[in-house]
Formats: C-alpha cells, sequence, structure tokens
C-alpha cells in the first residue's frame, strides 16, 4: 500500500469502517484521509479500542474505593495497600490471536498485559490466567490446551514472574472462540506511579524496546471482527513473542523510573504505534510530530501505514524530560534496547506524521479520540429459566459414585498438569501455590500478603445474566475471604459474542448490572478491565463470560489458610445455609445429563456478611482452614480439602426435609466449609455475628465418609482427581 | 563472608538467590554484571537460575561465553567455590567446569514442583550441613534440565563420587517416577573433580523459610558459610 | 557469501523432540518414518571471501558457540550467492 491510494467503499469496508463512520471521518478531516490516516480511524475506532458498543455500559461499573489510587482509563488499575505501596493490576483477553496460533497468542498476551502493569512503574509480581476452552471431544481443544499452556509458560517463566493461579474449564460453546485472559499484579511505590498523560511543549517522544516489523498488522480489528471459516487464512498477522527482550525492558524501564526523567509512558499495545500516540497526546490535550524515518525497523521498505498499525511486540513510547535522553539512552543501550527520539510534543493538538520528508498524515487528536463512536445497541433481557426444586432432580445411584464422576470430570479435575508447566515460585515470595481458593504472595521484604484469584461461571451467566454477574464477583470476593484476607478491588475481562445481536447485548447488559450491584454490595470496586466482544463463529457465540480477578490484602500471611485438612479430630462446620439449589449446577449436568435451571441467587448482603464473619474468625485463629463452596457444592469443597491436606473426614449432618443429594451437591452461595477445633468458641463467635453455622462432620482417617460410610478411600479419589487431565492430554 | 551472585541479562533468579544468601549467611552479596571482566575478590561465586539471553540457542550458551565466565572459570580453577543454580548449573556444564550437558526434559514440558533429593556427600563444603542419604524437599523449575553425559564420563563421575544430589522417592528410593526430566542416574547435581564447583538443577534459594512452605534448601548456604567463616 | 551450517544431535544421544515428532506422525498416519532427530539450521551471512578462511572461522564458531560438542554434531556448507 502506498500514500497515493485513493480511498475506495472497498477500502473502506476492509478497514471494517461502516459508511456512517467513514462520513464521520470525511467531517473530522475536512478531506479525504489518505491510506495512513484511514488505517489509523480504523483500529482507534474498532471495537477492541474504542469500546464503542460496551461503553455505555461499563460507566455504571463502581470504580471508587478509598483506596483506590487510579480506576479504569490508565494502563491499569491501582489500589493504595498502606505504608507507602501500591499494587496495580489488570486482566486482558487475547482470545483471538490464541485461537489462531495457541503458543505465540497466549504467549503475546502474556506479555501486552505484562507491559500494561510495568508501564505505570509496577514491577510483576504475579500473573494469572483464566481459560476456557471447547469440548475435550471437540479435535481442536487437545492442540488448543496444549499451545496455550506452553505459550503462557514459556513467556512466564522467562520473564520471571510467577504465574500463581488461575481457572481453566471446558465447555462446547467455546469449541470455535476459546478465551485466553491474563492478569498480571505489579507492586510499586505509591508515589512512583507512572501515568501516560503526554506534556511539554518540544519534549522529546522517544521509542525503546524491540524493532517495528510488520507483524499483527490489524491485529486490532481482528479483534473486533467475527470469525469465519477462513480466519485460519490470518495467520500471517499473528505476533511472536519475545520474553528475552521484555524481560530487559522490565528491568530498563525500572531503572529508569528510578529516575526523575520520565514525564509520561505508554506501552504499545493492540494497535502500536498509533494508539500509544494518540492516547498519550489525547490525555495530555498535546499534538505529537512523529519522524516515521527514525522508527527502528526491522524489515526493508516499511510504508507509514506498516509502522503505525504494526504491533510488533515489546515495544513502549515515553515522552522524557528534556535533556534526559543521555541518561535515558545509557540505561536502554546496556540493556541492548533500541532506543530512538522519534518526535516531539506540539501544541497543535494533532497528530502530524512525516516520512521521507512529507507529511503523510495529520490528524486532529481530539475528535479522533472523542468522537469515536458510541452505540447505545440494541439489546434483550435473557428470559428468566424456570425454577428447578431440589425434589425434581434425582439422587443418584450411588453417593460415592456422583463425587467420583464430579471429581474427576473436566471442569473440577485437578489442573496440575497445567501449573506445573508454569514457575509459580520464582521471586521466592508464593506463600499459598496454586490449587487452593486463591493464590498469595508476600509482598517482598514484608509481612503483608495479596491474595490472589479469577473467577467466573459462565453456564450461571448464560442462565440468568445478572445474577451471574453477581456471583462471579462474589466468588472471587469469598476466594480471597478464604485466605483471610480482605478482598480490595477487581478487574474484569468480559468476553462475549457479537454485540449486534439484541440477546447478546442483552447478556453484557445483564451482567454489568449484576457485577455493579455485587462491587458496590461488597465495597471490591472495579479498577481496570478490558472487553472482547464477537466471539463467535458461524452464528454460535460463546457463553457470556465476565472472567472477574480480584485482589485482597492480608496485613500478614502468618494469619492465612490454605483449603487443606490440619488435624484428625477437628471439627467441620459449614457457614451459611443450604436450600439445595441444583439449577446449572455441575451435579445436574455431569452427574444428570442436564443444562437447566436457574443458576443460585446471591444475596449479597449475606454474602458480605457471612464473609466478613469467616475473616474476622481466621484472624482470630479459630479457623484452621477454609474453602468457599462453589462449582459442585459441600461434598465437592470437602473433598479438595481432604485431598490438599492428607486427611479424610466423616460427614454425620443431618439436613432435615433437604434431600442429600442437594445438600452434598446443591451451590447455593454464601458459603464457605471451615476447619475448627474449637468448636463452642467457633459457635458462639457465630452467634454473635448473627451468621449461621452448622457442624456437619469431623476430620480424621484416610477415608471420606457419609455418616459413618465409607464413600472412598483418599487415595482413590486423588487418582481420579489428578488422572483425568494428563490423560486427556498424553493419552491422544 | 562475601560472596558474588553474577547477573546475565534474562537471569531471573539472581534476587532470590541473593536474598537467600543474605538472609542464611547475614552477609549481603554483591552483583556482577555479566559484562564485567573482573570483579572484587569474593569467597563465594553464584550464579542464578533464570532465562540468560534468553536461553536462545541452548539454556546456558551464550552466558558461558560472556566476559564475566573467563573471571570466573579462571577463579574456579583457583579453588574458589562456585555454586550454579538451574541456569547456572546449565552454564558451568556450558564452560566446561562440569562436565556433561543439560537437554531438554524428557516429557518435553518445563516443570515446576517440589522433588525429593538425596544427599550424595556431605564431605564437601556445599553440603556438611546435611546427614548422608538424608532425603530433602526442593522445588525445580526447568525446561532443560535431562542431565546427560556418556558412558565413560558418567562412569567417571560415579567412580570419583561426583554426584552431589539425586532424585529421588520421600522415602529416599530411586525410581522413574522421581525422576522429573529423565537425567541419568537420576542425577540432579554435581560437583568438579575438585569439589569446590557445585552445578544443580533444585533450586535451594526457594525453601529457606517455613513461610515458603519448607526450609531443606538452607543446609547449602548454611555449609558454605560453616566452611568459610570457621 | 553465505553459510549454512547444521547442529545435530549425536548418534547414541536421546533425542525427546524427535522423538515426539516421530509420535505425532504417525499419528497422522505416517507410518513409514522409521527414525526422526531433530537438529538446528543456521544462516550466516559472511563478510569473508575466501572459501577456505570462512570454513576454519565457521569451525571455531561451532566448537566455541553454535554447538555443544558433548552433545552434539555440525556440518559447515558454503554458498555462493
Amino acid at each position: 500500500m502506498t500514500d497515493t491510494l485513493s480511498i475506495t467503499p472497498e477500502l473502506v469496508a476492509e478497514h471494517g469502517l461502516t459508511n456512517e463512520e467513514y462520513e464521520l471521518i470525511l467531517s473530522v478531516m475536512g478531506r479525504e484521509p489518505t491510506i495512513t490516516e484511514l488505517g489509523i480511524f480504523s483500529v482507534m475506532w474498532s471495537e477492541h479500542c474504542s469500546y464503542k458498543s460496551s461503553k455505555v455500559w461499563l460507566k455504571r461499573l463502581p470504580t471508587k474505593a478509598p483506596w483506590v489510587i487510579q480506576g479504569p482509563g490508565e494502563n491499569a488499575g491501582v489500589i493504595d495497600i498502606g505504608d507507602g505501596d501500591a499494587v496495580i493490576f489488570k486482566m486482558e483477553s487475547h482470545n483471538h490471536p490464541s485461537y489462531i496460533e495457541p503458543y505465540q497468542g497466549a504467549a503475546t498476551g502474556v506479555g501486552g498485559i505484562l507491559r500494561d502493569v510495568f508501564t505505570m512503574g509496577g514491577r510483576p509480581i504475579a500473573n494469572l490466567n483464566a481459560l476456557r476452552f471447547g469440548s475435550p471431544d471437540h479435535p481442536k481443544t487437545r492442540h488448543l490446551v496444549s499451545g496455550v499452556v506452553a505459550g503462557i509458560g514459556g513467556y512466564g517463566n522467562c520473564v520471571g514472574v510467577p504465574t500463581v493461579a488461575g481457572e481453566c474449564t471446558f465447555h462446547p460453546a467455546y469449541n470455535g472462540n476459546i478465551l485466553v485472559n491474563a492478569m498480571t499484579v505489579g507492586l510499586a511505590r505509591k508515589d512512583r506511579i507512572f501515568y501516560s498523560a503526554a506534556a511539554g511543549v518540544g519534549n522529546p517522544v522517544v521509542y525503546v524496546g524491540s524493532k517495528t516489523g510488520r507483524d499483527g498488522i490489524h491485529g486490532a480489528t481482528m479483534a473486533s471482527a467475527e470469525f469465519t471459516e477462513d480466519s485460519e487464512e490470518k495467520r500471517p498477522t499473528v505476533q511472536v513473542g519475545d520474553p528475552f527482550t521484555e524481560k530487559l525492558l522490565i528491568e530498563a524501564c525500572l531503572e529508569l523510573m528510578a529516575e526523575d526523567a520520565i514525564v509520561a509512558i505508554q506501552d504499545m499495545g493492540a494497535a502500536g504505534l498509533t494508539s500509544s500516540s494518540v492516547e498519550m497526546a489525547s490525555k495530555g490535550g498535546v499534538g505529537f510530530e512523529l519522524d516515521l524515518d527514525r522508527v527502528p525497523q526491522r524489515e526493508e521498505n516499511m510504508t507509514p501505514y506498516e509502522m503505525m498499525l504494526s504491533e510488533s511486540q515489546e515495544r513502549m513510547l515515553m515522552v522524557l524530560k528534556p535533556g534526559s535522553e543521555a541518561q535515558a539512552e545509557a540505561i536502554f543501550r546496556k540493556w541492548d534496547l533500541d532506543f530512538a527520539v522519534i518526535g516531539r510534543i506540539t501544541d497543535t493538538g494533532r497528530l502530524t506524521l512525516k516520512h521521507e520528508g512529507e507529511i503523510v498524515g495529520d490528524i486532529p487528536v481530539a475528535p479522533l479520540v472523542d468522537k469515536a463512536p458510541e452505540y447505545d445497541r440494541p439489546w434483550e433481557p435473557t428470559p428468566p429459566a424456570p425454577a428447578l426444586h431440589p425434589g425434581d432432580v434425582p439422587a443418584p445411584r450411588s453417593l460415592g459414585d456422583a463425587l467420583r464422576t464430579l471429581m474427576g470430570c473436566p471442569d473440577l479435575a485437578s489442573k496440575r498438569w497445567i501449573w506445573e508447566q508454569y514457575d509459580h515460585m520464582v521471586m521466592a515470595d508464593t506463600v499459598q501455590r496454586p490449587g487452593g481458593d486463591a493464590a498469595v504472595v508476600r509482598v517482598h521484604g514484608t509481612t503483608k500478603g495479596l491474595a490472589l484469584t479469577t473467577d467466573c461461571t459462565p453456564r450461571y451467566c448464560k442462565a440468568d445474566p445478572v445474577e451471574g454477574g453477581k456471583q462471579a464477583v462474589a466468588e472471587a470476593w469469598r476466594n480471597i475471604t478464604a485466605t483471610g484476607a480482605k478482598p480490595l478491588a477487581i478487574t474484569d475481562c468480559m468476553n462475549f459474542g457479537n454485540p449486534e445481536r439484541p440477546i447478546i447485548m442483552g447478556q453484557f447488559a445483564g451482567a454489568i448490572q449484576g457485577m455493579a450491584e455485587a462491587c458496590t454490595a461488597l465495597e471490591f470496586p472495579v479498577i481496570s478491565g478490558n472487553v472482547s466482544l464477537y466471539n463467535e463463529t458461524n452464528g454460535e457465540a460463546i457463553l457470556p463470560t465476565p472472567a472477574i480477578g480480584g485482589v485482597g490484602l492480608l496485613k500478614d500471611i502468618d494469619c492465612m489458610v490454605t483449603i487443606a485438612l490440619k488435624t484428625a479430630g477437628d471439627w467441620l462446620y459449614m457457614v451459611g445455609e443450604s436450600a439445595g439449589h441444583l439449577g446449572q449446577s455441575l451435579y445436574l449436568r455431569e452427574v444428570c445429563g442436564r443444562e437447566d435451571g436457574p443458576p443460585p441467587p446471591v444475596d449479597l448482603a449475606i454474602e458480605r456478611r457471612n464473609g466478613d464473619f469467616v475473616r474476622s474468625a481466621i484472624e482470630n485463629r479459630q479457623v484452621v482452614a477454609c474453602h468457599d463452596l462453589s462449582d459442585g457444592g459441600l461434598l465437592v469443597a470437602a473433598a479438595e480439602m481432604a485431598l490438599a491436606g492428607d486427611l479424610g473426614f466423616d460427614l454425620d449432618a443431618d439436613w432435615g426435609s433437604l434431600p442429600d443429594h442437594a445438600a452434598l451437591f446443591g451451590e447455593d452461595q454464601g458459603r464457605y466449609l471451615v476447619e475448627v477445633s474449637e468448636g463452642e468458641a467457633f459457635e458462639a463467635a457465630a452467634r454473635a455475628a448473627g451468621v449461621p453455622v452448622k457442624r456437619i462432620g469431623f476430620v480424621g482417617g484416610d477415608t471420606l465418609n457419609r455418616g459413618g460410610e465409607r464413600l472412598i478411600s483418599l487415595a482413590e479419589l486423588r487418582e481420579i482427581h489428578e488422572s483425568w487431565l494428563p490423560n486427556y492430554m498424553e493419552n491422544a | 563472608m562475601k560472596s558474588a551472585v553474577i547477573v546475565f541479562p534474562g537471569s531471573n533468579c539472581d534476587r532470590d538467590l541473593a536474598v537467600a544468601l543474605e538472609k542464611v549467611t547475614g552477609f549481603r552479596p554483591i552483583m556482577v554484571w555479566h559484562g564485567e571482566a573482573d570483579f572484587d575478590k569474593v569467597d563465594l561465586i553464584a550464579l542464578p537460575g533464570g532465562f540468560s539471553y534468553g536461553d536462545y540457542l541452548r539454556a546456558g550458551a551464550m552466558a558461558a561465553r560472556s566476559p564475566v565466565m573467563k573471571e570466573v572459570v579462571k577463579r574456579a580453577n583457583r579453588g574458589v567455590p562456585v555454586l550454579g543454580i538451574c541456569n547456572g548449573f546449565q552454564v558451568l556444564t556450558e564452560t566446561g567446569l562440569l562436565p556433561g550437558a543439560l537437554m531438554r526434559n524428557a516429557n518435553l514440558k518445563f516443570v515446576c514442583k517440589d522433588v525429593w533429593l538425596k544427599v550424595e556427600r556431605t564431605d564437601t563444603i556445599f553440603t556438611n550441613r546435611y546427614a548422608r542419604g538424608q532425603v530433602i524437599r526442593i522445588p525445580v523449575a526447568h525446561h532443560d534440565g535431562n542431565y546427560f553425559a556418556d558412558a565413560d564420563t558418567i562412569r567417571r563421575i560415579e567412580d570419583n563420587g561426583q554426584v552431589a544430589v539425586r532424585y529421588c522417592d520421600a522415602d529416599g528410593s530411586f525410581s522413574p517416577a522421581s525422576n522429573p526430566n529423565g537425567s541419568i542416574g537420576n542425577i540432579a547435581g554435581i560437583f568438579n573433580e575438585a569439589g569446590n564447583v557445585l552445578g544443580m538443577m533444585p533450586h535451594p534459594e526457594r525453601l529457606i523459610e517455613p513461610a515458603l512452605g519448607g526450609a531443606d534448601g538452607r543446609g547449602f548456604f548454611e555449609s558454605v558459610m560453616q566452611e568459610l567463616v570457621a | 557469501m553465505k553459510a549454512h551450517v547444521h547442529v545435530t544431535l549425536k548418534t547414541g544421544v536421546l533425542d525427546p523432540q524427535g522423538k515426539a515428532i516421530q509420535h505425532a506422525l504417525a499419528a497422522l498416519g505416517f507410518d513409514g518414518v522409521e527414525d526422526v532427530r531433530q537438529g538446528k539450521f543456521i544462516e550466516l551471512k559472511l563478510a569473508e571471501t575466501d572459501a577456505e578462511k570462512a570454513r576454519a572461522s565457521l569451525d571455531e564458531m561451532c566448537r566455541k558457540l553454535l554447538a555443544n560438542t558433548v552433545i552434539e554434531n555440525y556440518t559447515i556448507d558454503l554458498v555462493e550467492e
């Protein structure tokens, strides 16, 4: 492509722009745009960059709390954890690239989210990832799991940031669109946070990192279009990650950030040089003049269009204080990274691009950003599912067999095969490793800890987006609480189908409503996030998946608990109440072969009351092990605690009129299973807090028992739980 | 006790190793950049884990040719204790200070987990705080930890008692299941002939306090400390 | 001139990657594959114009860096441009 191309309707359509959007471009420009300018508009106005379908809804999410330093709108959100420390975090999707090329797609997803965090001055200290794959029977699934896991590990292990938690589930709705959502958590000093707003007319604009090649051109528009069968043809546009360079970039940036040289900094993520320069200029209300001949290039004869749209990885854009170029350059040279002054800040408010002595682009920044289309798309609510009473769901022929089925099913089976491929211990601060409710990493050099989790139950969201949205937030809050930590804030990754369909837009709107209610009630604001739409293939949409990444604070890691049972003779208590809700439960799906009914309702007041009580009981050292009740219900949670602690139990509770299988497999919300040594003191504390607790059994032995009758031995349970994934992956 | 941690571009356990050395020995090590051809006189040189130069070409290959390694080899040959962990072990084999090579794990996957190790020698500067045959638990985290050497070399290593630690089961027995990467003879770490250079794949610096899940790794650092300060 | 260097595992050194490829080929229905050994191919562009000197220098490069002679063999091919 050259800059002398005239803009035809076909070219406009190829850029994913509607006729109306192109008319708007003409009115902003007052003339026909050059091809480079058209490319810039197309990526800036793509769904991925502009949030044009979702913005109107995202505004409804609560984003404030006294501990929030920076909410959505920057590279990542920032919270205050006391003592001058701040935590920076965000989750982001890399769904489409990971489906096309799983290793590189997942790897560059990790690289991108790491950059979002260290751009702001945070040293990355933990990675998490939420993965959704298609049915295990689908011919592509094994290859995708293998590639995605290797890619996440290949990148994260090399940069030396521990991958400490995540989730991985399977459902046929993801057969044509997997989800790869990566989250990074970073640590900074509160007074050393870096932002992206450019300032200071005349200040140098500096490019650092890797050279620019032709990779990923139009990645951002690809992530905003539905898949068709020929999408695999798009493979050449997938970017390749270089974790070694990223590691150097982290060290070089953090080294420079310790000096007083940076005015503003932004990573080059989706839409590369375009979105980084436009966002920096727009936030600072200034203009940028870039000399594209100075952009470090990996390939020959690159056009301005290609340079502006390239998504080559491991690159950053900075505005430096005048006179600090030499100091900055010395640091980047030491780390063997490219460093080039490619432009300066102007007072024109325009993005001006020069190439070979000519102006090849000249766009007013404010309208490029502010006039981006915003759609309030039509939506329709998901009709409520008919109620499903516990009595209408058959009991299993054998409780033990039902437990075997659940503990060995793809969603509940151990994910050890995955997390043992991730270095989850590097940095030597991982105090709670993968496999529990939340991972806990120590704040280096202190006794504080951060509890980290990702959660979402997409089948709930499909059946009832509002309750599902609530539940996703509530479960993240519960998982953090179950370690003893105080939940502080979340990041969200909103994965949905085609927003131009009212039912999908209704799922989005409903999930936002539910999340907003939960965030408010639990004081758990959204501080960063990302939206991934058009996750559908040939009209088949994914389950609505608002993945939640949560962060909580433990004042003292000495007060942390895990899910592992500790001591024979201790009591098991359930905190909260069971109504035996089996609608959308895993019991219903895995044992009865049905996916119906409404999801369990979330009573946020009860959720908060029960969680606050559990946290205080952990702080008071009354609770020695704790697990939240979620997928699979009470018996599955108890089984997971038994495996983690290598200790059996006997559940001898009587449920009154509630059928046993509904009590044991129901997925009612707001519940925890805890191990307690001093039962009476614990009950007294619960009474005082007005929280219902029920003694349901005791710890001991090497079998799992119900009312004295053996369900299964620990050894057999472990075999079932641990073997599914390795067998699936390795015995093709 | 003065120690140096060598930092290559792409090292990522350099801080962990320095923290462990300081916590256990009470002395903060100096950090030496790969480009430095000379550095202060020290009692111990430690090569950390990570992915030096991205582990591109072969794990440890390019780090082994960096300026600082010429000096490390020189000092090792003069008897200065050198400890290489994970990537550090790979670098040591690539320099020839230790025999053999570390190849891709037999199952081709990166592996991060706690493993059991049997301590084979306790009369060395790195292991004197352990009991002979003691079984300890320490994590591994690597993609290329599959120890290989030709049959003659293996025989020589075994005859000389150069094996420091071997992967084993919790009860100290050896089985294929206890070998996380396919290493010949379950070899997890070896000494040079003189005994002043130790390379090992497991990461003792990651388990030096109960908060991290155990303290079995302390012994390596305590041993050096005992030897050098006593 | 250009040089092509092939680095391969020595005979007798186990090659798990080669085995995995062979297994995958068999799974795809390519039954006749009796053995697979995976190696590296390195292309170098040299300023040197004298073939003999180039070969000598390449040999040194291989021994010093490109191959680990504990486990690997190498071959050098000079390619005229």
